[in-house]
Formats: structure tokens, C-alpha cells, sequence
């Protein structure tokens, strides 16, 4: 056992930090809303980009730096170190990226990677339906072959950026005669045509950090299937299993931040001296390390053994639950000014609410672990 | 980054699994409850072993390996509730190592790192500590008073009394000594909280491994357990109170091995990380084994069923050198200076 990073591992994140220091991103746009958010966060990726950092953990031939799966981890750690925001192509670098490398033709390689990379074309993910959320499997959106192309018709929800995307990775029912998972195919769909409409879903924050699709015969062509007609699950589960393994490390140090951010708020108002906040914040404190061991833990075991152990679905399920708590001690300590809309606080505290249901249900997370991990029977429902 | 055990280390944690779960096997670990003994056959083989100076040093005797070595066992022993005196004696071993004088760590480690010499560790209110388990047969006694000092005190020094715990697996005795008498024991002189902190490591992954095995005979029964025709397991109310027990158990798992990483590697995070690991282990230690008895339904709540035993060891080490609320206490304090220091940086 050693807790601490090797020479190499410290000498990756001493250049990143040093990086970072030397090349902060502008300050957040107060004015333009959302488009001059984006194009903020745009402009950052690309300064990423130009020094070698937008992917680090992308092998070099795609223009990464071949980064172990630890300095990825060290990366993510950084970026919410410094507070620098989530880069434009956030999906693209960490989802389809990734994807496309394992499922993608030399063709769709070359043709994608690029632009993904240097975010000239931003992705989005269209998975998740109105009917089909936890039981993404039941997913209805159909696409049917005619000719050359396919015919794309049905609905997405919860896809983040679609507004700014050039590609979703979408996935949509080709074979219903078969059973739920068999007829499922993975593909790029271009946004930049009429046949797909985008909509803001405003969220509970007031902003719209996410979109509802309305595909009505949208074309793709043939040449973007990923991973052949009727492999579609097979894709997404690779899509999916990349969805937390870093962003989470962001997170956690955000997380991170947030609980230090209350201790300091404890400590001007007295109550750090109040056994009932200390007793609080010393388990939110406890958490946030456990976390954090957890997070390397299931990290460093995926290296050494080849499969992840029982962590990696505690992970989100803790961290989701701590920031959900965090956030109501921290309104606790500041008081009502905290709810004044507009300020961190506030917004930190209606944000985490989402956060138990995004990425996996605290339900089906549980479900995950009481199944998967100690191999209890599942329950039997209608199919 | 690496959170795994050395070959070494791996080899120490299969034989103890392997030995422990043949030799202290529930209808064993039952009887020597049932009779208040201790199983001295197994204590003799495992200081054979060496097991009770595993972490002393090679000077006093002992094998002079690290708190990672020690809390393999602890788990182990946590997990199979063998009844021997091991936790209690390493404790007092722990104290006397790192706060003895030379003189008291020669007079006492060697016995203790051979299991010749039973030790045992209580706190102590106006000269009385009213519970100090392994404290009835020690031959060495380690107090910690309200001060925050500590003295070893021998047999002699002090009026021991049996007292039955709700945890017969282990002894306990009522422990008083005169601290106006002239031979009251000897005061330890050195870093007594370092020492502490150490044994809060060996207590807490006591816990993760009674957290464990509780676990392990939950899953097992609620597979097999049917009602209305399904085994109770599928039933998300008790499969989620499952996963739950595995939350409650990872984030004391992962917090003692910190600490325990932290005793060897890094003393300056140990107050913290031992803090920690207490705190989480003792409210793992009795979240998991109270989550056992209800997930056993009726039978989980009769004596013949054997997840009491860990329900019961769960808060004997639950309370043992404070609990949860204690350590949330100290680790808020750290923070406080924490913060202090880095408002003044």
C-alpha cells in the first residue's frame, strides 16, 4: 500500500499546475446567457487544446497523451482545483471519444477524432427517452433503412449542449421483432438538419442545462453506424461505463471545495465551536475522504486486476448523497440569505437534488450494487 | 497510488483467514462464549504464530512488522470473533511501545509480543475504569485518565473485579487502583495520543471485519429465506438495506486503511485519519450488525442465531476509546486549525 503518487504521477500534475497557474481561463461572461457561457467555456477547451491538455488519457496517435488512468484522475483533480470551468466538448472528449475509439472504422476515427478534440464540432448524447430512463433498454425512437441512409423518428430528453452540438450519439430501435437489448443501433447523427428540433428543458435551477429532441425523419447515413446494425447496447454500455470515471474525480474536488467553502462560512459565524454543525461537518469531512479513497481505490484495483471492484457504484451513489447534504448544512450555517436566488449557495443547493437522479438513480444504483456486487436475487417484474 | 497488500501482506491475510475459520468456527466461538472462557488452546497457537507481536518491534521480541500487518489480523479476528485476547493485549502493547520509557518497554513488550503476558487497555475516571475488556486475566494494564496521561500498572497495583459484558466472547473487569498509594503504577512518559491513535487503528479494522462477516451472513440468509414464494432478498427494502451495509462497511474499510497506511507512513496525517476511521468504523460496526439482526427478521433476534455476537463485539469496540461523537468532535478541532493555519498562510 502506498498513498501517495509516484515521482512520475507528481511530476504530471506539478506540470499541469504549473500549466494551469500560468494560463487561468477569462473570467465567466456576465452578460450574453448561454451562448456567451459556451462560448467561454469553447475558448478554454481550445487553449487546452493548443497546449496538449483538452485529453490527456486519449492515446497520442489521436492527439492525447497516452495518460495512465491515474493522471487522468490527477487531470480531473486539477481542473476542480483550479475552478476552471468544464470543457465545451465535455461529452464528446469523455463519451464518444472514447467510444468511437473502441467501436469506430479507421474512417469514423479519423473523420471524428479531430474536431472533437480541438472542439470544432461539439457532441451531445441522445440516449435517454421520456419513457425510457432508468430502463434505457425500452428505448422507443425508431430508425428504418431506406436506401443508403436510415430514417430516424422518436424522441430524446436530458441531452445537455444539443443546442451547440454538431453530433448526437444516439441510439434508436432498428429490429423490434427481437428481444429489447438485440434491437438496439449506435449512431452519429448530424443536429445541423430541420428533421431535428431542439428545445430547452428549463430545470428546477431556472437555467436550461438540458434539451428535449424531437427527431421527426432525420437521415443519417449508413457510413454512421458505430459497431454494426444491432450492436447498439454494446456501444452504449462502453459509452456509459466512461460516463463517470473521470468527470468524477472533477467532482469530488468540487465537492471538495464546496465542504471547505462551509467550514469557513462555519467559522466566521462561531459555529464551528457548536458541537451539533462540528459533529456535521466532521461526517461530511469523513465522506469526502472516504470518497476520494474509494474513487483510487477502485481506480488503482481496475489497473492491478483488471476489473473495477465494488467502489466504482458506491462512488456515485455516496457522492451524490454527500453534496445533498452538504448543501442543506451549508443553507443551515449561512441561513436564509443562502436561498437569495442568484448566490452559490443557492444554486449549489437546488443543482444537487439532480445529482441522486443523473447518471443513475440512488435506486437503480442500489439495485446495481444489491445485484451485481453481492449477488442478491432480482426481483421479478413483468418484462 | 497502490491499495493493494504486498505478497507478504496477502500471505498473512490468507493463513489467518484459513487458521481462524477452522479453528474458531461459530459452534467454538459460541461454546467458549456461552462458558465466559478464553480459548487459550487457540491463543497458544496463535502466539506460536506470533500474532500478539506482530507490530512489536524485533528488539522487544516481536516481528516488528506495521500497522497494515496488525490490522490484517484485527480484521480477521474481528470477522471470526475468535475468544482470545489479542485486541486487548496489542492494545496495551500499542501504548506501552510508543509512550513506555525503555525501561517499560523492556519490562513488558517482550511478554506481550510472546502472548506470555495478557494485556489490557481501559480509561479511567477518578482512578476507576468501570470496564476494561481482557482486563480480568491481564497481567499488564494500561489506564488512560481524563488528562490525557497514561500509566501501566501490573496485577498488583490495582483491585481488578470480573465484570460480564453484553460481549462474552472477550472478558472484562471493573479496574481500580489507589492514586495516593505510593505504588500506583508508573506514569507512560511518552506521546500517549500517538499511541492512541494506533490503537484506534487496530480497533477500527477489528470493526470492518465484524462489518464483513456480518454482511456475508446477511446476504447469504436473505437468499435463502422465502416469503410469499420469493426469497427475502429480492425484495428491494431488504436488498437495498444490504447495499447500505456494503456503503457503511467500504467507507470504514477505506478510512481504517488509511489510517492504517498513515501509522507507518505518514504519522502527521494520523490523528486525522485515525479520527476517521474510528468515527466510521463505529458507526459502520453498529449500522451493519444492527442492519444483520433486522434483515434476519424473528431468528435474528434469538440467541441461537450467531449474529448477536457481532451486534454485541460491534459495540463493545464501537465505544471502546470513544465513540463516533468523540472522534467527529477531535476531527472538527483539526479542521478548525486546519483552517486557522491556512487563513494565516
Amino acid at each position: 500500500m502506498d498513498l501517495t503518487f509516484t515521482p512520475q504521477q507528481t511530476a504530471f500534475r506539478d506540470e499541469l499546475r504549473v500549466w494551469l497557474a500560468e494560463n487561468p481561463p477569462e473570467a465567466k461572461p456576465t452578460e450574453g446567457g448561454e451562448d456567451a457561457e459556451f462560448a467561454w467555456r469553447r475558448d478554454w477547451q481550445r487553449r487546452l487544446y493548443d497546449a496538449g491538455w483538452a485529453a490527456p488519457s486519449w492515446p497520442t496517435e489521436y492527439g492525447g497523451r497516452g495518460a495512465t488512468p491515474a493522471e487522468s484522475a490527477i487531470y480531473f483533480e486539477e481542473l476542480g482545483r483550479a475552478r476552471v470551468p468544464f470543457s465545451a466538448n465535455t461529452l464528446g472528449l469523455l463519451l464518444g471519444g472514447p467510444t468511437l475509439m473502441v467501436w469506430g472504422t479507421p474512417e469514423q476515427k479519423e473523420r471524428y477524432l479531430p474536431p472533437i478534440l480541438s472542439a470544432e464540432e461539439i457532441w451531445c448524447q441522445g440516449f435517454s427517452e421520456p419513457d425510457a430512463g432508468s430502463d434505457l433498454a425500452s428505448l422507443k425512437t425508431r430508425a428504418v433503412k431506406d436506401g443508403e441512409d436510415w430514417v430516424v423518428t422518436g424522441q430524446k430528453v436530458w441531452t445537455s449542449g444539443a443546442q451547440f452540438s454538431k453530433w448526437c450519439m444516439l441510439v434508436a430501435r432498428t429490429d423490434s421483432e427481437v428481444a429489447k437489448h438485440k434491437g438496439l443501433t449506435y449512431f452519429l447523427m448530424d443536429m445541423e438538419q430541420d428533421a431535428v428540433q431542439v428545445r430547452p428543458l428549463r430545470q428546477i435551477t431556472g437555467e436550461a442545462e438540458f434539451n428535449e429532441l424531437f427527431i421527426e425523419e432525420a437521415r443519417i447515413p449508413d457510413a454512421n453506424v458505430v459497431g454494426g446494425v444491432g450492436n447498439g447496447w454494446k456501444v452504449a454500455l462502453t459509452t456509459l461505463m466512461n460516463e463517470r470515471a473521470g468527470l468524477g474525480f472533477a467532482l469530488q474536488i468540487r465537492l471538495r471545495q464546496l465542504l471547505d467553502d462551509a467550514i469557513a462560512a462555519a467559522s466566521v459565524r462561531g459555529l464551528l465551536e457548536d458541537p451539533l454543525y462540528g459533529d456535521a461537518l466532521a461526517e461530511l469531512h469523513i465522506r469526502c475522504e472516504s470518497l476520494r479513497l474509494l474513487a483510487w481505490k477502485g481506480l488503482t484495483d481496475a489497473e492491478r486486476y483488471g476489473q473495477p471492484g465494488p467502489e466504482g457504484s458506491l462512488v456515485k451513489w455516496l457522492w451524490s448523497d454527500t453534496n445533498q447534504r452538504l448543501t442543506e448544512l451549508a443553507v443551515d450555517i449561512v441561513g436564509p440569505e443562502a436561498l437569495t436566488a442568484g448566490t452559490d449557495w443557492s444554486y449549489e443547493f437546488l443543482r444537487a437534488r439532480g445529482n441522486t437522479i443523473e447518471g443513475g438513480t440512488t435506486e437503480v444504483l442500489k439495485n446495481i450494487v444489491a445485484e451485481r456486487v453481492l449477488g442478491l436475487p432480482r426481483l421479478k417484474v413483468a418484462a | 497510488m497502490d491499495f493493494g497488500l504486498t505478497d507478504d501482506q496477502r500471505q498473512i491475510q490468507r493463513t489467518a483467514g484459513e487458521l481462524l475459520a477452522e479453528r474458531a468456527r461459530p459452534e467454538r466461538v459460541r461454546e467458549h462464549a456461552e462458558a465466559g472462557r478464553a480459548d487459550v488452546e487457540l491463543w497458544a497457537e496463535l502466539a506460536e504464530l506470533g500474532w500478539p507481536g506482530i507490530a512489536v518491534s524485533e528488539d522487544h521480541g516481536g516481528q516488528g512488522l506495521g500497522a497494515i500487518e496488525l490490522s490484517i489480523l484485527c480484521e480477521e479476528l474481528g470477522r471470526s470473533l475468535a475468544p482470545v485476547p489479542l485486541l486487548p493485549s496489542v492494545l496495551a502493547a500499542t501504548l506501552i511501545e510508543r509512550a513506555g520509557s525503555p525501561e517499560q518497554r523492556e519490562r513488558w513488550l517482550p511478554g506481550l509480543a510472546s502472548g506470555e503476558t495478557l494485556g489490557a487497555l481501559g480509561t479511567a475516571v477518578d482512578a476507576t475504569a468501570e470496564l476494561v475488556i481482557g482486563g480480568a486475566e491481564a497481567n499488564v494494564i494500561v489506564l488512560v485518565e481524563e488528562d490525557g496521561a497514561a500509566r501501566v500498572l501490573a496485577p498488583e497495583q490495582v483491585e481488578v473485579s470480573a465484570v460480564a459484558s453484553i460481549d462474552p466472547t472477550r472478558s472484562a473487569a471493573r479496574v481500580e487502583f489507589d492514586p495516593t498509594h505510593p505504588d500506583a503504577g508508573e506514569a507512560l512518559p511518552g506521546d500517549v495520543a500517538a499511541g492512541i491513535d494506533r490503537a484506534l487503528v487496530a480497533i477500527s479494522s477489528e470493526l470492518v471485519g465484524v462489518c464483513e462477516r456480518a454482511l456475508e451472513m446477511t446476504v447469504a440468509y436473505v437468499k435463502e429465506r422465502r416469503q410469499f414464494g420469493v426469497p427475502v432478498g429480492s425484495y428491494q427494502a431488504v436488498s437495498h438495506r444490504c447495499a447500505q451495509m456494503l456503503l457503511d462497511t467500504e467507507k470504514a474499510r477505506s478510512t481504517a486503511a488509511f489510517a492504517a497506511w498513515a501509522a507507518d507512513a505518514d504519522p502527521a496525517r494520523l490523528p486525522e485519519a485515525a479520527a476517521m476511521a474510528k468515527a466510521a468504523s463505529a458507526d459502520a460496526g453498529r449500522e451493519v450488525t444492527a442492519g444483520a439482526i433486522q434483515a434476519h427478521g424473528g431468528i435474528g433476534f434469538t440467541w441461537e442465531a450467531d449474529v448477536h455476537w457481532l451486534y454485541k463485539r460491534a459495540q463493545l469496540d464501537a465505544a471502546l476509546l470513544g465513540g463516533s461523537k468523540h472522534h467527529r468532535a477531535r476531527l472538527t478541532a483539526i479542521l478548525a486549525d486546519r483552517l486557522t493555519a491556512s487563513t494565516a498562510a
